[in-house]
């Protein structure tokens, strides 16, 4: 009997360690020595594997510059693939400690769902496609009485169609899947008239489509979808530490510092610039965000700035070719703002 | 000495600890504690968790508006319906899928193992492979089949095949002339507060009434028949052809009261629209491929569970009955069949239970069942505990509702003696 006492007892004191091992996501991640970052299974330009396994993509380069900018190492972060409807119970259970998924910032999920987003690293704005060859002389969505539409379960993408459609007085036979790869396979397949997902993921599936030249994404955008990295609530720290790295990823753009010239720019005389990459004298920026005084200059060294990783990844230096539009930076007439780091 | 030997042992029996019945007792006591202290350290961890990060509790978001929309549903549901409704149709989906998949398993299930002991080489064999294969792999890889690899590839929209009765089949479902009726065959319900308000005039109206109490009248009918039938057999021996007799006044009664009530019903045909054939019924690929998914994947162990049923049977009752002059269709429903099914049904609960929890499998295919809706609720709501309750509590019901009806059944199946 004192032997089976003395498991109770220990069996409460790991659930009370297990407990209490939760207060600080940046002293996890530094002991167990890499973030974990969750994305999603395969949107081309955003998070998918490319033809040597690697995750490659705008939301797994934002998880390599936190990752640069807590360990100075952009490779130390692992990745887990999720679903729409798997995400969220994926950070809050601890499983992931950053959510960088083509996530809409709602506010719905800011406050009931206990997360807070780090920015908006993708101004999106949801819409339709079609196949022209199978449904001819359709260019409105508006035209879409009666159509039946794909899209993807526990989205907000689901929430505005039925809105969207409703506002409208139109009919349509909603076909919901659970993961991307299975609407892409539905919609392919012709179980569907129309597909609907955040603009930038229609020309990420019509890249994937076996007949690409078929589809045309129509030319009305029915919502907001700003979308970005989430945190936990009830951690600054670490919240703080996303938030940043993506403020430094503009700010890194604003003053023209690329992954090419990093080094260069650390001699530079331009008060801002030595700021930034902290090489001010007795400057106390890093460590007081909790990390090294050059995490911008790590972070850029691993991805570039917010400009390369946009045009490398869904700019005119991958197969989307998307134009920047309103993800411009404030000084080219987008809406990425920095704020200042100083 | 001997009551000296006696007092000596006295101090020996004062430790508990070699007292039988207390260690017994002792034992049944700390595993009940250790049982409520582990339980209750996992409700107060997850309350206290969810506390620190700033998820809201509680079942009240049953309330909110749903905003999704489901297509295929058995009752009324707009995006505007509460999550509860939302629920509540996957729940029916669930059902529907579930009670179509137990009849239709049910009757292949029953052909496969009587085939399995045909004589026939070719039946046999056929059988034979048919369990093979489909009990032999995962039930979500024969509704992936069945989805993309057989409905998939069925024409689009504009090319349908086009079947008798103005039906059509696409890659979107089956399309066929839906009957509607003046009005319903039940009042509608709803909940005025805790009392139930019954609006009868759906009933009401084109007299579909007349066509309740002919299918009650039917019934009540078929049933006096069955008994005088018994009765006049145990009497006087002679046989009345109830089977006939009864499916007459069960399908004659209501038809008469059908045309007597001015026949309250119009057919409406699917018509081509601008994507879709509109009109009409549809049968979803989403549910077909799922319904016949898990019907052939069960199908194939309860063929297994009837011939074992059929082989448990002592070859000494078929040369009985044939000594008693019994023919063998009347012999194998008289006799064999009876003493089969004690052996068949308590496995035959379990393939059923199985049916209905492997339903959930319909989440990837899109079918609007009850763990769909339910993930898609928990996505967005973020109420991740509380749905996963609602499916426990709900697919336990379900389940123990299931066994309840079956342990009756065999209880009535079992040997009486007498």
């Amino acid at each position: 009997m004192k032997n089976t006492l003395k498991v109770v007892l220990g069996a409460a004191a790991l659930g009370m360690a297990v407990a209490a091992a939760h207060a600080g996501t940046l002293e996890d991640v530094k002991a167990k020595g890499f973030i974990q970052c969750g994305v999603n299974t395969g949107l081309a330009g955003f998070s998918a594997p490319n033809d040597k396994g690697e995750w490659t993509g705008l939301d797994v380069d934002f998880c390599r510059a936190v990752a640069a900018a807590v360990f100075g190492d952009g490779t130390k972060v692992k990745f887990t693939g999720l679903s729409a409807k798997d995400r969220f119970t994926a950070l809050q259970s601890g499983e992931i400690d950053i959510l960088s998924r083509n996530t809409t910032w709602t506010i719905n999920r800011d406050t009931a769902l206990g997360l807070n987003f780090g920015g908006v690293t993708y101004y999106d704005g949801q819409g339709f496609m079609i196949n022209a060859k199978k449904v001819p002389g359709v260019n409105s969505a508006l035209q879409l009485s009666g159509a039946s539409v794909c899209v993807q379960a526990g989205t907000t993408t689901e929430l505005n169609l039925a809105d969207y459609f409703k506002a409208n007085n139109l009919e349509y036979n909603p076909v919901v899947f659970e993961k991307f790869e299975e609407a892409n396979a539905a919609y392919d397949a012709g179980r569907c008239d129309a597909y609907t997902t955040d603009q930038s993921g229609l020309y990420a599936v019509r890249l994937q489509m076996s007949a690409p030249d078929d589809h045309v994404v129509l030319p009305e955008i029915i919502s907001k979808e700003p979308l970005g990295p989430a945190v936990r609530q009830g951690d600054d720290k670490w919240f703080d530490i996303v938030k940043w790295t993506y403020y430094a990823l503009l700010n890194a753009e604003e003053a023209g510092i690329t992954q090419a010239n990093v080094e260069e720019m650390k001699s530079s005389a331009n008060p801002d610039i030595k700021r930034l990459l902290g090489v001010e004298a007795e400057t106390k920026i890093g460590t007081d965000l909790g990390l090294d005084n050059a995490w911008v200059a790590n972070i850029i060294k691993a991805t570039g700035n917010y400009g390369e990783i946009f045009e490398r990844n869904v700019g005119q230096g991958s197969p989307l070719k998307i134009a920047r539009g309103v993800n411009a930076l404030w000084t080219k007439g987008g809406l990425q703002y920095g704020m200042p780091v100083r | 000495m001997a009551t000296q030997d006696l007092g000596l042992r006295q101090p020996a029996k004062e430790s508990l600890l070699y007292d039988p019945k207390f260690r017994s007792l002792a034992f049944q006591v700390v595993t009940v504690l250790v049982l409520v202290g582990c339980i209750w350290w996992m409700v107060d961890n997850t309350i206290e968790n969810l506390r620190r990060s700033n998820i809201s509790t509680g079942f009240a978001f049953l309330r909110g508006r749903a905003g999704f929309d489901i297509s295929d549903r058995l009752i009324e549901y707009t995006s505007d319906s509460t999550f509860l409704r939302a629920l509540v149709v996957g729940i029916l989906n669930t059902l529907k899928v579930a009670a179509a998949g137990i009849v239709l398993a049910t009757i292949i299930g029953f052909l496969v193992g009587i085939g399995r002991l045909s004589n026939n080489w070719l039946i046999r064999k056929i059988c034979t492979v048919y369990v093979e294969i489909f009990r032999n792999i995962p039930p979500l890889l024969v509704i992936l089949f069945w989805y993309q690899g057989v409905l998939a590839v069925l024409p689009q929209v504009r090319d349908s095949y086009s079947l008798p009765f103005n039906s059509f089949l696409n890659v979107r479902g089956f399309f066929l002339p839906a009957v509607i009726w003046d009005g319903a065959f039940l009042p509608s319900f709803s909940w005025n507060g805790f009392l139930p308000n019954i609006d009868w005039s759906p009933v009401m109206a084109g007299r579909l009434w007349l066509i309740d109490i002919a299918i009650l009248l039917a019934i009540a009918m078929a049933w006096f028949v069955v008994r005088r039938a018994r009765q006049r057999q145990a009497a006087t021996g002679q046989q009345f052809p109830v089977f006939w007799t009864s499916l007459v006044l069960i399908i004659g009664l209501p038809v008469l009261a059908f045309f007597a009530a001015g026949a309250p019903a119009t057919l409406e045909f699917p018509q081509k629209g601008t994507f879709n054939l509109t009109g009409g019924a549809n049968i979803k690929p989403e549910f077909l491929s799922l319904l016949l998914a898990l019907s052939f994947y069960t199908a194939s162990f309860i063929a297994e569970i009837v011939r074992a049923g059929i082989q448990g049977v002592p070859k000494g009752q078929t040369e009985a009955y044939s000594a008693l002059g019994l023919r063998p269709g009347t012999g194998l429903r008289l006799v064999v069949i009876p003493q089969a099914l004690r052996i068949i049904i308590p496995p035959l609960t379990s393939q059923y239970l199985n049916l209905t929890k492997n339903s959930t499998l319909g989440v990837a295919i899109g079918y609007p069942e009850l763990y769909s809706v339910g993930g898609t609720t928990l996505n967005q709501t973020g109420q991740a505990i509380e749905v996963v309750v609602i499916f426990m509590v709900v697919y336990l019901s379900i389940s123990l509702l299931t066994s309840l009806v079956m342990n009756w059944f065999n209880a009535k199946m079992a040997l009486k003696e007498r």
